[in-house]
């Protein structure tokens, strides 16, 4: 079970140390796990698992195909790999390896893309993913994930230990806002219920929780009740709690760090139709490319704020 | 004349199984499937460490064939081995089967990569390699079997690279030289100069052999397992449509469609091969 913070704000550790620190703590209990890089070890934080155990942490250079395809090959003899590059070389660059080196052949690779969407900030939009799940959403039985805070992420790595299949983590390196109390455990493919609410439900994801968060607040102060659901499973997606607060609340809002269309609103939005129809409204990016700056003038420029959300909660609400 | 007599019989045995196989369908990938019959005699009837009562065994040898459009050529060798019934093999491509066009680790026993997507099983043959050695399994080797086409790839030479950085000596590679891909011939479509060179370059242990010789063949696998460090390439000399004049005589013969009457006289003349085999 999970337990929600009461107050929202930026970890002191960084996601990066988390993730290596709790691989390693796997790979000291489980000779099988592995970590590769395609020359981004430093940028990933996995250097002290490069260091302890030399002999699992494979640097291949900047070939992420090739990685990819090691990785599918390295689990096809029993290890289970965790594979690293930046969100757009980790997804849309191996979106062929990805499906058939792993999915097609059903192994067991998990792929860690990092800096999801704005928070690539100076690297500019060739590393700006707003695409990622969108370009490996269509594989079949891939499972999409994308950690909110530090106690998600150190959960769903030890939980992909003991799972098998094809994931995708859409990793933020730096420090998150923490949402979740130290001890959290969720269950995978289950949305993260944050916050109840009867007026309008906001489906968010990532960076865009903490700001899903202060809307909620500030409806809540304007008379305006909003559910908050962490959708940090893609997918599958969690169609049953989705038509559940649809039909409690009459109308939803999805707010994500990635493209819409092909993102969390698209997936939303093609769920409700087969379950409970109602107004969806999305906050996200709108069909643009990334562009380079600090992480809070993107988040303005793409429409990513707690502003946005509030207003798509009134268009919402006003549809209904 | 080979020495290996048992291995000359088993090849023509799969090129016969093969033969029937595709013929049955009556289209297919029978260029690249006949060029490597003389290798998988080599690997199935000597080299591989396997067990096909066994065929999970983790501690066994296995075979990526990237250019999984040879895939009717390794289901006959697996029949042959016992893998499966032959008779199934007629069931190539048909709804439902275990045999599809290119290898499928999941539909046929005894297939142990799935590929399909060219240049993808260098990568995913360095990953059992790596995976082998890192989990102690000192004794299981990786076989690896590329198109001359599929090197147009650049995923191959990322692969190339990082076997040679990896030091992957348990990693046996082989390019079926057959010198023609679906478009033509390979010199004609992408240019890609010599293999030989190209793989002493990125640091493997390299020799180039006749692909249709099991004796040559057998021994240029001894020579690459008695040397260390280096991953092994064997780059064989092969005729694209081997044994079969049909294929033979038909430019460029990658992917064919014949009628039972176009490929009777090759098959009869691959039946004839084998019975000359097991006479000699």
């Amino acid at each position: 079970m999970y337990t929600v913070k009461s107050v929202f704000e930026k970890e002191a550790r960084e996601m990066r140390a988390v993730y290596c620190e709790t691989l390693q703590q796997l790979a000291r209990e489980n000779d099988r796990i592995a970590v590769l890089d395609a020359d981004l070890v430093g940028s990933s934080g996995t250097k002290p698992f490069f260091n302890e155990f030399p002999d699992r942490a494979i640097d291949c250079g900047i070939q992420e195909n090739n990685m990819i395809g090691v990785a599918a090959g390295m689990s096809a003899a029993g290890m289970i790999p965790f594979a690293h590059s930046f969100g757009p070389f980790a997804s849309r660059r191996c979106v062929d390896q990805i499906f058939i080196s792993c999915a097609y052949a059903k192994l067991n690779v998990r792929i860690v893309g990092s800096d999801p969407g704005v928070t690539a900030a100076y690297n500019g939009g060739t590393h700006m993913p707003f695409e990622d799940m969108g370009a490996l959403m269509s594989i079949p039985q891939i499972t999409l994930l994308e950690p909110t805070d530090s106690v998600q992420l150190r959960w769903m790595i030890r939980q992909l230990e003991k799972e098998y299949g094809v994931y995708y983590i859409r990793m933020l390196r730096k420090n998150a806002v923490g949402v979740f109390e130290e001890g959290s455990d969720f269950e995978l493919g289950k949305i993260a219920r944050l916050k109840e609410g009867a007026d309008v439900a906001i489906v968010c994801s990532g960076i865009l929780v903490g700001e899903a968060l202060k809307a909620a607040a500030a409806l809540e102060a304007q008379g305006v009740s909003a559910a908050v659901l962490n959708a940090f499973t893609w997918k599958p997606l969690d169609a049953e709690t989705l038509a559940e607060y649809a039909a409690k609340c009459g109308c939803v809002v999805t707010a994500e760090n990635h493209n819409i269309t092909g993102g969390l609103g698209a997936a939303v939005a093609a769920s409700l139709a087969r379950t409970r129809p109602v107004p969806v409204e999305m906050v996200g990016v709108n069909d643009e490319f990334g562009e380079v700056g600090t992480e809070d003038f993107l988040r303005k420029r793409f429409d990513l704020t707690a502003d946005h959300i509030i207003r798509a909660a009134k268009a919402a609400i006003a549809r209904k | 004349m080979e020495k290996n007599k048992e291995l000359r019989v088993f090849a023509e045995e799969i090129r016969v199984e093969t033969l029937k196989e595709l013929a049955n369908l009556g289209f297919g990938h029978i260029g690249g499937s006949m060029s490597v019959v003389e290798l998988l005699a080599v690997l199935y009837g000597r080299e591989m460490r396997i067990d096909p009562q066994n065929p999970q065994w983790e501690d066994r040898d296995k075979l990526v064939m990237s250019k999984g459009h040879a895939g009717p050529a390794v289901y006959a060798t697996l029949a042959l081995k016992g893998y499966f019934p032959r008779e199934e093999l007629l069931t190539l491509n048909q709804g439902g089967t275990h045999f599809p066009s290119h290898c499928d680790r999941l539909k046929t026993t005894g297939v142990d990569m799935t590929t399909g997507s060219l240049g993808q099983g260098i990568s995913t043959a360095c990953g059992l390699a790596l995976g082998n050695r890192i989990l102690g399994r000192n004794d299981a080797y990786v076989y690896l079997v590329l198109g001359d086409g599929e090197c147009d790839e650049g995923q191959v030479w990322e692969g190339a690279a990082f076997a040679a950085h990896q030091m992957l000596d348990h990693l046996i590679a082989f390019v079926d030289l057959n010198k023609q891909q679906l478009d033509g011939s390979c010199d004609d479509v992408l240019y890609m100069g010599d293999m030989v060179d190209k793989f002493r370059s990125f640091g493997w242990f390299v020799q180039k052999v006749d692909g249709h010789n099991v004796d040559a063949i057998a021994e240029a696998i001894e020579q690459g397992k008695a040397q260390q460090d280096k991953p092994v390439m064997i780059v064989l000399d092969t005729v694209k449509g081997k044994g079969c004049r049909l294929a033979e005589e038909t430019f460029p013969c990658h992917h064919m469609k014949f009628t039972p009457e176009q490929i009777a006289p090759s098959i009869a003349e691959a039946e004839a091969a084998l019975e000359a085999a097991r006479r000699a």
